[in-house]
């Protein structure tokens, strides 16, 4: 049965599920117990399950992702709340060096049942150090699998997906997702994790996005209608590994391609989407892909220089415009 | 102390000190690549440590760790031929010298990036006290490790939550080539545990009985349900710190104290062999020693001079063997390697 929630609920109710579901469940993390959680992803849990398996850290973003892995070597379930993504930068090593390596470099001895939640945009005024996007940076590491969940559907499915799976997993979430709505129906069978879904079909132009950006390209889609532009809009949900097959089949009708990212885009993951799909589909293109991304700046404080540096819904309504133009 | 204990610690030191010896001999001839940290002049240490250890306790280890394997059960085979990256290696060949690791001896593996092994025995040792285990963690590093950051994240979450860890500071006195002196601003590294409540002792890393009490005590506590206990041992290598190292920045007249005076091989075949000391033996080791020397000499069924060189010989040939089955043994191909990366997807349907 479907009901309105907020994506935050969407994930205490996962996390919820799989806590009772099983023991070795455990959630770590600044203010995940007590406090009940920075964006209340964790409200209510810690008074159901107890200090040993909603354990609330000190300040030490290194060591308690790495005790993560070490209690996930050992069959604990671990599921590490970094507070936001600009914290876990000081996790990196315990992310890439330790979780996606010790399967691998122990030649398959161990099993990695980590998952690694983090909100990862640009929210309101938060300025440089707490707007940070690195989704390149963690798409880079074999080993790691990166979901983008968008909805509190995707929210609820893809974070019971990933506490279920025996590989290290990061769930990249966002600030200004935990307090948007959407239906949600837990009964509902799961699709698979990291498969795309298309989330408005179209025959002009494929729209390729994820995570916030999804809500951006939706309403730019509804702009380009009125224009009698027919945009698809299809939601990656995954960044690693990438569902190639859905993409392609909607070039194959749209002929077009545009990237919509929220991060900036030299290096980023629309340059890995336009690449992989130049390279599985050129001659179905009619015109070079296009990408709408964030500037190449830090994130400023100021408000307006801030919504100036991430993609807006005009921006992706006329870069659109001119790939159908041409 | 049982005198079977105390033959197999010896045996495991001149196995550890042989098999090094020979991994350098196997490096120079190029059967053996990348970086090579060897443990000469620190056997008391894991030797010491690890005989006081329970089959069912951890090891998390630094990538200095070859004799740490060994010494833990993992085979002497199995090891040299991971270090010569065969796929009959401990991790399949793709993990090297400095990441051996063995689940079913919960040798839980050889770290590489200096300070790692304090949030993995963290997180461990989280598990142990989560199920309430009878069971611990030890936890090896450096005394160049001391200065990371998870170092000080790890204590103090292991002494916040009472965790089963062991924290076994290696201090053979350089991070590199900085000695200890010019590297922590508190020279006496068991010292640094007590800003986290974390008992801690410093004890004469070149006796291996010294270790082996000390590491006993700890444990016991730990088992006590006591938290974290700290061990610091005091050891010096008698080598650089990799193969790819001279180790020209340690005066020769140290080097050569340690190696005359301190090894610990010598310490402990004195502490074994079946004969009284003479005056300038008792005179020549310290008062520690003399008490040890005589509890263990008073004591039955210790090594004969005969027996010691047939252990030797027998080491030989365990060794002659390990190199000759690495040689052999295949190696890994590209997809043994996806496989190993995807050990962990099973059923999983990821699109």
């Amino acid at each position: 049965m479907s009901e309105e929630v907020y994506y935050w609920q969407a994930l205490n109710r996962a996390l919820d599920a799989e806590l009772a579901a099983d023991e070795s469940v455990i959630v770590l993390g600044e203010d995940v117990g007590l406090y009940g959680g920075s964006y209340r992803v964790t409200e209510g849990l810690y008074a159901k399950y107890g200090e040993w398996r909603l354990r609330d850290t000190p300040i030490s973003e290194g060591s308690f992702t790495g005790l993560g892995v070490g209690a996930a070597l050992v069959g604990l379930r671990p599921v590490v709340e970094i507070m936001t993504i600009n914290f876990a930068l000081l996790a990196l090593d315990a992310i890439i060096n330790m979780a996606a390596k010790i399967p691998f470099m122990s030649g398959g001895q161990f099993p990695m049942p980590l998952v690694v939640r983090m909100p990862g945009g640009v929210a309101r005024q938060l300025a440089a150090q707490h707007s940070q996007r690195l989704e390149q940076t963690l798409m880079n590491v074999p080993g790691l699998r990166i979901a983008v969940p968008a909805t509190p559907q995707d929210a609820y499915w893809q974070s019971r997906q990933a506490i279920n799976s025996h590989e290290p997993i990061v769930l990249l979430e966002h600030e200004l997702l935990y307090f948007s709505k959407g239906p949600l129906d837990e009964s509902l069978p799961a699709i698979p994790m990291h498969r795309a879904r298309i989330c408005r079909q179209g025959t002009d132009l494929t729209i390729v996005t994820y995570s916030r950006m999804r809500d951006l390209s939706l309403q730019a889609a509804e702009k380009l209608a009125d224009e009698g532009i027919a945009a698809e809009v299809i939601d990656l949900r995954s960044l690693r590994p990438i569902d190639w097959n859905t993409c392609m089949a909607s070039l194959e009708k749209t002929h077009r391609l545009l990237v919509v990212e929220e991060d900036s885009g030299f290096a980023g993951a629309g340059a890995e989407v336009v690449a992989g799909l130049s390279e599985r589909c050129f001659m179905m293109l009619d015109d070079a892909p296009r990408r709408v991304a964030g500037r190449e700046l830090p994130i400023a404080y100021n408000a307006s220089v801030e919504a100036a540096s991430i993609p807006r819904i005009a921006d992706v309504v006329q870069a659109a415009r001119q790939l159908c133009a041409s | 102390m049982e005198s079977d204990t105390l033959r197999q610690m010896l045996r495991d030191m001149l196995l550890a000190r042989a098999f090094e010896e020979r991994a350098a001999q196997e490096y120079t001839q190029g059967n053996i690549a990348g970086f090579l940290h060897l443990y000469p002049g620190e056997e008391a240490v894991g030797v010491g440590v690890l005989h006081a250890a329970e089959p069912a306790d951890y090891i998390v280890s630094t990538y200095r760790e070859h004799v740490h394997a060994l010494v833990r059960g993992v085979p002497t085979r199995v090891v040299m031929a991971e270090l010569f990256g065969r796929k009959t290696g401990c991790s399949g060949g793709l993990g090297g010298s400095m990441h051996l690791f063995d689940r079913e001896r919960r040798f839980m593996g050889g770290y590489a990036i200096v300070g790692e092994t304090f949030p993995i025995a963290t997180g461990i040792g989280y598990a142990i006290a989560m199920r309430g285990l009878p069971e611990a963690v030890i936890c090896f590093f450096g005394d160049g490790a001391v200065n990371q950051g998870t170092f000080h994240e790890s204590l103090n979450m292991a002494a916040l939550w009472k965790l089963p860890v062991l924290f076994v500071c290696e201090n053979n006195h350089y991070q590199i080539g900085t000695e200890v002196h010019r590297h922590s601003a508190v020279a006496e590294i068991y010292k640094r545990a007590c800003g986290y409540r974390i008992p801690a002792r410093r004890v004469n890393g070149m006796d291996v009985l010294a270790v082996h009490r000390a590491t006993e005590e700890a444990l016991t506590q730990i088992r006590a349900g006591n938290g974290p206990q700290f061990i610091e041992c005091e050891t010096y290598r008698f080598r650089g710190h990799s193969m790819a190292d001279p180790g020209s920045y340690r005066p020769k007249v140290e080097l050569q104290a340690y190696e005359k005076q301190e090894d610990p091989l010598k310490i402990a075949i004195a502490e074994t062999l079946v004969a009284y000391p003479s005056a300038e033996q008792t005179a020549a080791v310290g008062n520690d020693n003399v008490a040890t020397l005589s509890n263990h000499l008073g004591s039955d069924g210790q090594l004969s001079a005969e027996q010691l060189t047939a252990m030797r010989a027998e080491i030989g040939e365990e060794i002659e063997d390990a190199v000759r089955f690495a040689s052999d043994s295949p190696e890994p191909t590209l997809d043994d390697a996806q496989a190993a990366l995807d050990c962990n997807r099973h059923s999983e349907v990821l699109i």
